[in-house]
C-alpha cells in the first residue's frame, strides 16, 4: 500500500514544525554534526525583526478558500496571530489601514527557476541543467542558485513571491533535487533555504529528455526509452542498501521513504497517467504534475491520485506536447475536485501569478464554471504550499503560521492591482511606498537604472 | 449617404475586397475609439460596406439603414487590436520545425525574403489569436543567417484566403547583441555589414551594381533599395541606450531611412533623442529584468518614460509568450500610475498602444486600430473591459464580416466539458 499523499505531507510537516518551534522567532540554530551529514547545507535563514502588526480593513483572502470582508490579519514575532473580522482587538500592534486594498497569503511559485536560471541570461548563468546524463539524481539545484539573480527582487516587489521552489531544468528524466527558498536577500543559498521545508525531485516526461539525449545517439531517444530508463533507475535504488554513499541512491531513496517530494514535468494526459502506474509499481507518489497543460483531460485520475497540476493559464503550442493546451484547464481540473497550482516556470510570468489565475477563472466563468476569488488565491498560496509540502507552516493565514503576507493596493484578481507591502515572516520586506524598502542585488549596483521601481 | 459610398469605394481599391462585407450597427455601447481617448458611453458605432462610418454618441448618428443592429447592452466595443511585430501565420508549432517557417537559417537570402506567400491564414495561432480580438498584425521572419531578418508583411486575422493587408511592408534588422552574433562577433561588424548592404542597394538604384565585387546577393540588394530610399519602414531591433543612439546617428550618412525602433528596453534613458528624431518605437511592455548586458537599465516604467517625452510608442507583442497578452501588458502599465516612482499610461493611452499606434506605424493609420469614419471594420464586442484579464471577445468583426472564433482550443474545450465515457469514447463526442 503507498502512502497517501496526505501521510507524506504530515510526515514532512512534522520535520518542518520541528524545526521551526524549537527556534522560535531564530528560526533555526546550527544543526549537530549528526544532521549536518543527514542535511548538509542547512537553512541558515531566520526572520528578519518585525513590528506586531494589524492590517485593518482590507478584504483579507485567507489562501484557504476564506473571505472577510473589512478583515484584521494581526501578526507578531515572524507568526500570524489572528485572522477575524473588523472586531479583533489591535491593541499592542501597528496598524496600516488597508481600506479599499486586499491582504493575501504570500505567493508561492511552485516552478521557478530563478538563481539557477540567472539573469543576465550569459551562458556563464547557465545552471540549470545537468544535461550530460539522463538521469542525475546527485545534483541538488541549490548548488546552481546565485542568490544575486535580480530576478528574485521583481518576483518579490511585482508578484508579492514570499516562497518558491527552485527546480532543475527538464533535459533529464531525473533532474535532482529542487529546494525551497524564502523569497529574501542572502548573501547565500542557506541564508534562502526554507526552513524544514522537504527537498522535492524533479522527473521530466516526454519530449525533452528523449530529444536531449535521442540526438546524442544514447538512450532514451523515445518515450518508451524514458519509461524503460526510469523504471530501471527506480529497481536499482530500491536495492540500494545504503552502506557506501551514493548521492544519486540517497536522493532515491528518500521518496521512496516519502521523505522528497516528486514534481514531475509532464504536459500529455496519457503520459502523466503512465506516470502515475509507474509511481505505484515502484512505491512512490508524485506531488504535482509540472506544465501539465493536457490535465484537464483526465482530472478524475488526478483527484483518485490525490495529484496536483501546476499549470499555466495560456500557455499553448510552443511544442508537439502543448498542442492541446487551453484556457480552461484549471477550471475543469477545479470542476472535477482536482488539486490546482497556477505556476510560472519564468522570471517575468512569477511576477503575475495572481493575473493569470484571474485568467483561468475567467474561462471557467464563461463555461459556467463559477469559482470564488477566494478558491483562486488557493491556487498560487495554499495549494502550492501543500505540493510543496510546507502548507503547515505557510500557504494560508491561520495562526501559528509563518507571516507571509501581502498587502495589494486593489483586488489581486484585477490587472490594476499592485502589491504595495510584503512582509516575509513579519518582517517588511518590499513596502511600494518607501523607495528604500526595496531589494537591490549586487549585480545591479552602479547600473544604470539602479533601485529603480522595475 | 453618397459621402460614405465614396469613402468605401476609394478604400477597397487599397486593400482586398471582403468577400461579404456587412453593414451593421452598434448601439448602447462602451465605445473605445482606440485614439488615446477615454471611452465613450451609450456610444454606436456604424459599419457600412465594410467601413466604420460614424463612431460616437447616439445622438451624433442620424439615419442609418440597415437590417443588423447589435445593442450590446453597454458592453466595450473597440477597434480590433492590432499586433506588432509577431509571427502569426508563419508557424503551427514553433518546436516542430517542418511547420515553422520563422527562422530561414540556412537560406542564402535575408533581405530579399518576403513572409506574404508563406502566411497560412488557417494557422490555429491566426484562430486563437482572432478570438482573443487582434484583427491585424505585422508578421516577419527573423533575422537568421545575416542582420536582415527579411520584408515583413501587415496581415489580418480574417477567416478568408486573403490574409495581406500590405505586402513588404517593412524590412527588418537585428543591431545590438544579437546583430553582432549574426555580423561577425562583434557590433563593429554589424556597423560595416549595414552600410554596405546600403551602399550595394544604393548602387543598384543607380544601376551600377557590379556583381564581381558585391557581398550581399542581387535579390538582396534589390530588396534594400526601398529601404534606403525611405520607401519602406525599417524595424531596427535595439536594446542599449548606447545602441539606440547609434542606430538614430545612421540617419546621418542614409537620411531617408525611415526608422522604427523595436525592443529598445533602455529607450527611457535616451526617450528625448528618440522623441527629437521622430522615430516610432515598438517597445517590450513589461520587460524588467537585466536579461543581457544591453538591456541593464530594463523596467516596466519604459513605455510611461517614453510616452511622457513624446515617443510614439507601441507595445511589442513579440515580448510576450504569446501577442494574445497585448492586452493584459497594457493593463498593467495602466497599474502602474498607481506606484510613486513609476511611470505608466493612463487606460486611454495603453489602448492605443495596442490600437492606433502599432497600426499608424505600420502604414495603417486612420485605417485600422481606431473606431473613427474612413477605418476599416475591425470591431470587437468584449464581455468585459478589454484591457482587465480574463476579458474576452464576443464578436468579431474583421473589414466588417462577423468571424468565427472557434478553434482546436474551443473543440477541446468543448469535448472536455465533461468525463463522461459511459456510452462512448470521447473520440465521438464531436
Amino acid at each position: 500500500m503507498l502512502p497517501t499523499v496526505k501521510k507524506l505531507t504530515a510526515a514532512a510537516l512534522a520535520v518542518g514544525l520541528a524545526a521551526c518551534t524549537s527556534a522560535g522567532a531564530r528560526e533555526t540554530e546550527s544543526a549537530s554534526a549528526d544532521a549536518a551529514s543527514k542535511a548538509p547545507f542547512p537553512s541558515t535563514y531566520s526572520a528578519y525583526p518585525g513590528r506586531p502588526t494589524a492590517l485593518v480593513g482590507a478584504t483579507v483572502y485567507d489562501g484557504a478558500g476564506k473571505k472577510i470582508d473589512n478583515g484584521t490579519v494581526l501578526f507578531r514575532d515572524g507568526k500570524v496571530e489572528a485572522v477575524g473580522d473588523a472586531s479583533l482587538s489591535t491593541d499592542g500592534y501597528d496598524r496600516v489601514d488597508g481600506t479599499g486594498k486586499f491582504v493575501t497569503p504570500g505567493v508561492i511559485d511552485i516552478h521557478s527557476h530563478l538563481g539557477d536560471y540567472p539573469t543576465p541570461a550569459v551562458e556563464a548563468h547557465s545552471d540549470g541543467n545537468e544535461a550530460t546524463s539522463p538521469t542525475t539524481p546527485e545534483v541538488w539545484a541549490e548548488h546552481s542558485v546565485w542568490p544575486q539573480d535580480p530576478g528574485f527582487t521583481r518576483a518579490l516587489a511585482n508578484g508579492g513571491v514570499t516562497a518558491l521552489q527552485i527546480l532543475p531544468g527538464s533535459a533529464n528524466l531525473m533532474g535532482g533535487r529542487s529546494v525551497t527558498l524564502k523569497n529574501v536577500p542572502s548573501r547565500t543559498v542557506q541564508g534562502m533555504k526554507f526552513p524544514g521545508a522537504p527537498y522535492g525531485f524533479k522527473m521530466a516526461c516526454g519530449e525533452n529528455p528523449k530529444r536531449v539525449y535521442g540526438d546524442r545517439g544514447r538512450m532514451p531517444s523515445t518515450r518508451m526509452g524514458n519509461f524503460a530508463v526510469n523504471r530501471q533507475t527506480w529497481l536499482d535504488a530500491k536495492a540500494y542498501d545504503g552502506k557506501k554513499r551514493d548521492l544519486a541512491k540517497e536522493t532515491l531513496k528518500g521518496v521512496l521513504d516519502g521523505e522528497i517530494l516528486v514534481h514531475n514535468h509532464c504536459y500529455r494526459a496519457d503520459e502523466m497517467a503512465l506516470v502515475m502506474d509507474m509511481a505505484k509499481e515502484m512505491g512512490y507518489k508524485v506531488s504535482a504534475f509540472h506544465h501539465a497543460v493536457e490535465a484537464y483531460k483526465i482530472g478524475d485520475l488526478l483527484r483518485e491520485n490525490d495529484v496536483c497540476s501546476a499549470i499555466w493559464a495560456d500557455w499553448y503550442g510552443f511544442k508537439m506536447e502543448s498542442y492541446d493546451g487551453i484556457l480552461e484547464n484549471a477550471a475543469l481540473l477545479f470542476r472535477e475536485g482536482a488539486c490546482v497550482v497556477i505556476h510560472s516556470d519564468d522570471a517575468n510570468g512569477i511576477q503575475r501569478l495572481n493575473q493569470e489565475a484571474a485568467k483561468a477563472q475567467a474561462a471557467g466563468h464563461r463555461l459556467g464554471i463559477d469559482i470564488s476569488d477566494a478558491e483562486v488565491i488557493r491556487w498560487f498560496t495554499l495549494n502550492p504550499a501543500k505540493a510543496m509540502g510546507v502548507d503547515g507552516m505557510t500557504g494560508s493565514l491561520e495562526p501559528g503560521k509563518m507571516a507571509d503576507v501581502v498587502l495589494w493596493n486593489g483586488n489581486p484578481l484585477s490587472v490594476y492591482s499592485r502589491p504595495e507591502k510584503v512582509w516575509v515572516d513579519g518582517a517588511l520586506m518590499f513596502d511600494a511606498m518607501d523607495r528604500k524598502r526595496r531589494p537591490v542585488s549586487d549585480f545591479e549596483l552602479g547600473q544604470p537604472g539602479e533601485g529603480d521601481v522595475k | 449617404m453618397n459621402r460614405v459610398l465614396t469613402l468605401a469605394a476609394s478604400a477597397i481599391a487599397l486593400c482586398a475586397a471582403p468577400a461579404a462585407a456587412q453593414d451593421f450597427v452598434i448601439t448602447n455601447a462602451t465605445v473605445v475609439t482606440g485614439d488615446g481617448s477615454e471611452p465613450i458611453a451609450s456610444g454606436v458605432v456604424v459599419v457600412d460596406d465594410g467601413r466604420v462610418v460614424y463612431t460616437g454618441p447616439q445622438a451624433g448618428a442620424g439615419a442609418f439603414d440597415t437590417a443588423t443592429v447589435y445593442d450590446v447592452g453597454g458592453a466595450w466595443v473597440t477597434p480590433g487590436l492590432v499586433a506588432t511585430v509577431t509571427n502569426l501565420g508563419l508557424s503551427d508549432v514553433s518546436a516542430v520545425s517542418e511547420s515553422n517557417d520563422i527562422r530561414p537559417g540556412s537560406s542564402p537570402f535575408n533581405a530579399a525574403l518576403d513572409v506574404a506567400p508563406a502566411i497560412n491564414p488557417s494557422s490555429q495561432h491566426i484562430l486563437v489569436h482572432r478570438a482573443a480580438g487582434i484583427t491585424r498584425a505585422a508578421t516577419v521572419t527573423a533575422p537568421a543567417r545575416s542582420i536582415f531578418g527579411g520584408q515583413g508583411a501587415i496581415i489580418d486575422l480574417g477567416a478568408d484566403g486573403q490574409p495581406v493587408t500590405r505586402a513588404r511592408a517593412f524590412q527588418m534588422v537585428a543591431f545590438g547583441e544579437s546583430g553582432a552574433r549574426l555580423a561577425g562577433g562583434s557590433r563593429v561588424a554589424t556597423y560595416a555589414a549595414f552600410a554596405n548592404a546600403l551602399y550595394e542597394a544604393q548602387a543598384v538604384a543607380a544601376g551600377r551594381w557590379d556583381a564581381e565585387s558585391a557581398m550581399l546577393t542581387r535579390a538582396d540588394a534589390e530588396a534594400l533599395v526601398p529601404v534606403v530610399k525611405g520607401e519602406q519602414s525599417l524595424y531596427m531591433a535595439v536594446e542599449r541606450a548606447a545602441d539606440i543612439r547609434s542606430v538614430l546617428a545612421l540617419k546621418q550618412s542614409f537620411p531617408r531611412l525611415d526608422l522604427v525602433l523595436v525592443g529598445v528596453s533602455e529607450g527611457w534613458l535616451v526617450a528625448r533623442e528618440i522623441a527629437a528624431a521622430g522615430v516610432p518605437v515598438i517597445a517590450d511592455g513589461l520587460d524588467d529584468l537585466p536579461g543581457a548586458f544591453e538591456e541593464l537599465a530594463a523596467t516596466q516604467s519604459n513605455i510611461g518614460r517614453m510616452a511622457k517625452a513624446g515617443v510614439k510608442v507601441a507595445i511589442n507583442a513579440s515580448a510576450m509568450e504569446n501577442p494574445r497578452n497585448l492586452n493584459q501588458y497594457a493593463g498593467n502599465l495602466v497599474s502602474l500610475t498607481r506606484i510613486p516612482g513609476a511611470d505608466g499610461l493612463t487606460w486611454g493611452q495603453a489602448f492605443a498602444a495596442i490600437s492606433s499606434v502599432p497600426a499608424e506605424i505600420s502604414g495603417l493609420k486612420g485605417r485600422a486600430g481606431v473606431l473613427a469614419p474612413g477605418a476599416m471594420g475591425d470591431v470587437v464586442v468584449w464581455d468585459g473591459d478589454p484591457l482587465e484579464v480574463g476579458s474576452v471577445p464576443t464578436r468579431v468583426f474583421i473589414d466588417g464580416v462577423e468571424q468565427p472564433l472557434d478553434s482546436h482550443q474551443s473543440r477541446l474545450r468543448d469535448r472536455y466539458r465533461d468525463l463522461d465515457e459511459s456510452d462512448l469514447p470521447k473520440a465521438y463526442d464531436w
